[in-house]
């Protein structure tokens, strides 16, 4: 019975209520152009998820990702232009490491300055997007500029499907990289001590020092992979739009963490599952879209992310009330 | 080899010049339950911090299994096998208790992986280990205190410890759970494992201990087994005083006064039917029950924090709708919660300011808080609460228990308050705070006329400072007994049959 008590249940139930609703009001909604549309749409904010995860469950917070997303996507893609490079393995691994030296930086003034990782993100995601546009440059790379094998690769599909009309649509191979990494954060959260070090770290830190974690190495594992993550997923995206542009993902942050918490993760740590934040993208993707395919105004998806952030902390602080007593 | 596993010899220690312990020697034999008792301040938790190689002793040897140890540090302390089971447990709510009980383990194999069966054949042994029930499936979070307890116990025996030493384990317990608590020690000791219980409830450790050592101001005052002593015996050694133990005794006033607080007909959150209840003008009243009879809900529901379970209720004959906690107050009612720590204190905040906080509507003109009329009230509480403090602005978190409970209860003082309920009015404050608050209780309901309505698990507490004792189970008023010495025994028998 222990599982309708658990989060990733109530969420996947909210998810699936939610989906037969959209259905009812827009039956599009079922075609599989939009859910493969959909899918598309979960994989660059849910690899980013998946690092803001492992970042709330530890008891802290990341804003800094979408701006270390951007500089490792544009200074890569920049560095390939110049370079004329063609492959496509190198530019990830060098994205991955840009974020993931960046995220460095957020565990040492987490770590050994004390500062909260609230002001510690805000202030390193301020100062990597003023360097990248001050320093880097502040142009658009377009189609015509952008690496041809990049946007090759992003094209990929698992399965690709002709209309009679002629249009063609299909679901994005990328869908299998998110899995890939989904899978790996899960089992390192879930069988890994370093995992497990997350948990206990957001649930009592003296006590996790006690016990005899080393938490500089999960506070610096946790904040690093999330730059990491962040610098996987801002490649990604620049292939799968075609285009390189410094001023991406702007606000951003907010629709992340919205996701995760939605997804049960606990804004106070020690909470928070890979299953649930699959679920919560999902949900917050869905909701965006389809106030698009509903032809309502884009300005209004700020406040249904908005909204959802606040209902979903109260839902889960309400939850985490409960069990303290 | 002699019998004797470890051995304090004329330990000295000393923090900024104030001497914490002077000279105390202590020896503990293998299997043995010994109990260190004293007040808050004499030097327990320093002893512990010694045995434990938290801190090095200035002077003095430490001895184990016969060998004088020269540095005893944590890790050799743990090597040694003496185990520590803190107050605040350093448990992981979020986890599973399976894992809370693994995971030191598995860190010292130097794992990388989890092996979850071997995760759960490990906290099955554990648990078993003591011959409790407890599912180690559930988050630790789910369980009462008393199980938090019985896994931090089981955590502790894992590393095979061969003394168990236990600081002030049974605070925060009921009756029923403080014997579950015994039941467990005694098992330990069947495995061989000594344990010291550190502790300042008299009755507890004439029951559970077979040596006593008592100790006062950082000195050793008296030591023996425990047969030798009685609660008065000890008291006197930890006090240095006798500590007088006169029942509370009420006359009812003489003219036809309406009771200070009536309740007719309050229903409870799980109880069937409503409860009446009726405190005069000085009177103390005791209020028993198991946790969970709903004795804190009646209490909550007084103070407007549970409102609109039925009923009515007349303060000085006048109908009362308490609805909320403003209210309450505002009618002269006047709260002590059971956590005074995290319910009933701002930890990081003045005397002063904590003493004013329900009546700061008494020092404002208009808008502007007068600070000359606001510092002379919480002085004048202060002198009147017999709180030592050197001064109105340190922090309430550096005063001792007892010292910050009177400031829990000096702030109802400033409100106008008839009815006083105090929700445990002294767990976790010692010996002779404990009759001085008593003291201070009795002298307000004689002469302000309060009415008191006194909830505590403290048996003897109840017995000696009530006029009553009422009972409670399932929501309901089931019984009541006159105050005195014999009402103890009747109340405990009592209860003993609802659980």
């Amino acid at each position: 019975m222990r599982i309708f008590y658990r989060s990733e249940t109530v969420i996947a139930a909210v998810l699936l209520l939610a989906m037969i609703l959209i259905g009812l009001v827009n039956p599009a909604f079922w075609q599989l152009d939009n859910l493969f549309g959909l899918v598309r749409s979960n994989v660059v904010i849910g690899i980013m998820a998946l690092g803001v995860l492992m970042v709330l469950i530890s008891g802290g917070i990341d804003v800094s990702f979408p701006a270390f997303a951007v500089a490792a996507m544009y200074l890569t893609i920049r560095a390939m232009v110049a370079l004329g490079y063609e492959g496509v393995l190198l530019p990830f691994v060098m994205a991955t490491l840009i974020g993931l030296a960046l995220g460095a930086v957020n565990a040492v003034f987490v770590h050994y300055v004390r500062v909260i990782p609230l002001i510690v993100t805000l202030g390193t995601g301020a100062m990597v997007r003023g360097f990248l546009l001050g320093m880097v440059g502040a142009s658009q790379i377009n189609i015509d500029r952008m690496p041809k094998p990049l946007i090759t690769f992003a094209r990929s599909e698992l399965v690709g499907i002709q209309n009679g009309d002629g249009t063609h649509y299909g679901l994005t191979a990328m869908v299998v990289l998110y899995g890939a990494l989904a899978l790996a954060v899960h089992l390192v959260l879930r069988h890994t001590l370093v995992g497990r070090s997350i948990y206990a770290l957001g649930g009592d830190r003296e006590a996790a020092r006690r016990v005899g974690f080393d938490l500089r190495w999960t506070t610096f594992f946790v904040y690093g992979a999330a730059g990491a993550l962040a610098g996987f997923a801002g490649l990604l995206h620049s292939g799968m739009i075609w285009l390189a542009n410094p001023r991406d993902f702007a606000g951003l942050e907010l629709d992340v963490i919205a996701a995760v918490v939605l997804g049960g993760a606990s804004i106070f740590g020690g909470r928070g599952s890979v299953l649930g934040t699959l679920f919560g993208v999902f949900m917050l993707v869905m909701v965006n879209n389809s106030l698009i395919i509903m032809k309502i105004d884009t300005t209004w998806q700020r406040v249904a992310v908005g909204a959802i952030v606040i209902i979903a902390t109260a839902t889960t602080a309400w939850r985490d009330r409960k069990r303290r007593i | 080899m002699s019998d004797i596993l470890i051995e304090l010899r004329n330990i000295e220690k000393r923090f900024a010049g104030v001497r914490a312990l002077d000279g105390v020697s202590l020896a503990i034999r293998r299997g043995q339950i010994h109990c260190l008792a004293g007040e808050n301040g004499s030097g327990k938790s320093t002893i512990i911090k010694i045995m434990s190689g938290v801190y090095g002793p200035d002077a003095g040897e430490i001895v184990v299994d016969g060998v004088p140890v020269a540095r005893l540090d944590p890790i050799t302390a743990i090597r040694h096998g003496i185990e520590v089971i803190y107050q605040d447990f350093s448990l992981f709510g979020n986890l599973t208790v399976a894992e809370n009980l693994a995971l030191g383990h598995e860190l010292r194999e130097k794992r990388r992986l989890v092996d979850w069966r071997a995760v759960h054949a490990l906290a099955r042994r554990a648990i078993d280990r003591l011959g409790v029930d407890i599912d180690i499936e559930a988050d630790l979070e789910t369980l009462p205190t008393s199980g938090k307890q019985l896994v931090a116990i089981a955590r502790a025996l894992m590393s095979d410890p061969r003394l168990l030493i236990m600081d002030e384990p049974t605070t925060a317990l009921t009756r029923r759970e403080v014997e579950t608590l015994f039941h467990v020690v005694r098992e330990i000791q069947r495995q061989g494992i000594a344990v010291l219980f550190v502790s300042h409830k008299m009755r507890e450790m004439l029951e559970i201990s077979e040596w006593l050592t008592v100790i006062r101001n950082g000195c050793k005052v008296a030591e023996g087994e425990t047969g030798g002593f009685d609660e008065a015996s000890i008291t006197r050694h930890m006090t240095g005083q006798d500590i007088a133990g006169e029942p509370y005794c009420w006359r009812p006033a003489t003219d036809d006064r309406p009771p200070r607080l009536e309740v007719r007909g309050l229903v409870l959150p799980g109880g069937a039917g409503g409860n009446d209840l009726r405190l005069e003008a000085g009177e103390i009243v005791g209020l028993a029950g198991l946790l969970g009879s709903g004795r804190t809900e009646l209490a909550l529901a007084l103070f407007g924090m549970a409102p609109g379970h039925g009923g009515q209720v007349l303060i000085d004959g006048v109908p009362a709708r308490l609805s909320s906690v403003q209210e309450a107050i505002a009618r002269g009612i006047a709260y002590v919660p059971e956590d005074r720590l995290t319910e009933g204190l701002f930890l990081a905040q003045s005397i002063e300011r904590n003493i004013l906080a329900a009546a700061y509507d008494r020092v404002t003109r208009g808008l502007v808080l007068d600070r000359t009329r606001a510092r002379a009230l919480a002085a004048e509480t202060v002198a009147a609460m017999q709180i030592a403090t050197p001064s109105l602005d340190k922090p309430v978190g550096q005063l001792s228990g007892g010292n910050a409970q009177r400031v829990v209860i000096g702030r109802w003082l400033l409100t106008d308050a008839k009815v006083l309920v105090l929700n445990g009015p002294t767990v976790g404050v010692d010996v002779g705070s404990k009759a001085e608050i008593h003291r201070k209780l009795r002298d307000l309901a004689q002469t302000r006329g309060l009415a008191v309505l006194m909830i505590s698990d403290d048996l003897p507490e109840l017995a000696q400072n009530c006029n009553r004792i009422l009972l409670m189970h399932r929501g309901r008023l089931v019984g009541e007994v006159a105050g005195g010495k014999a009402s103890e025994e009747a109340v405990s028998d009592m209860l003993r049959q609802f659980s």
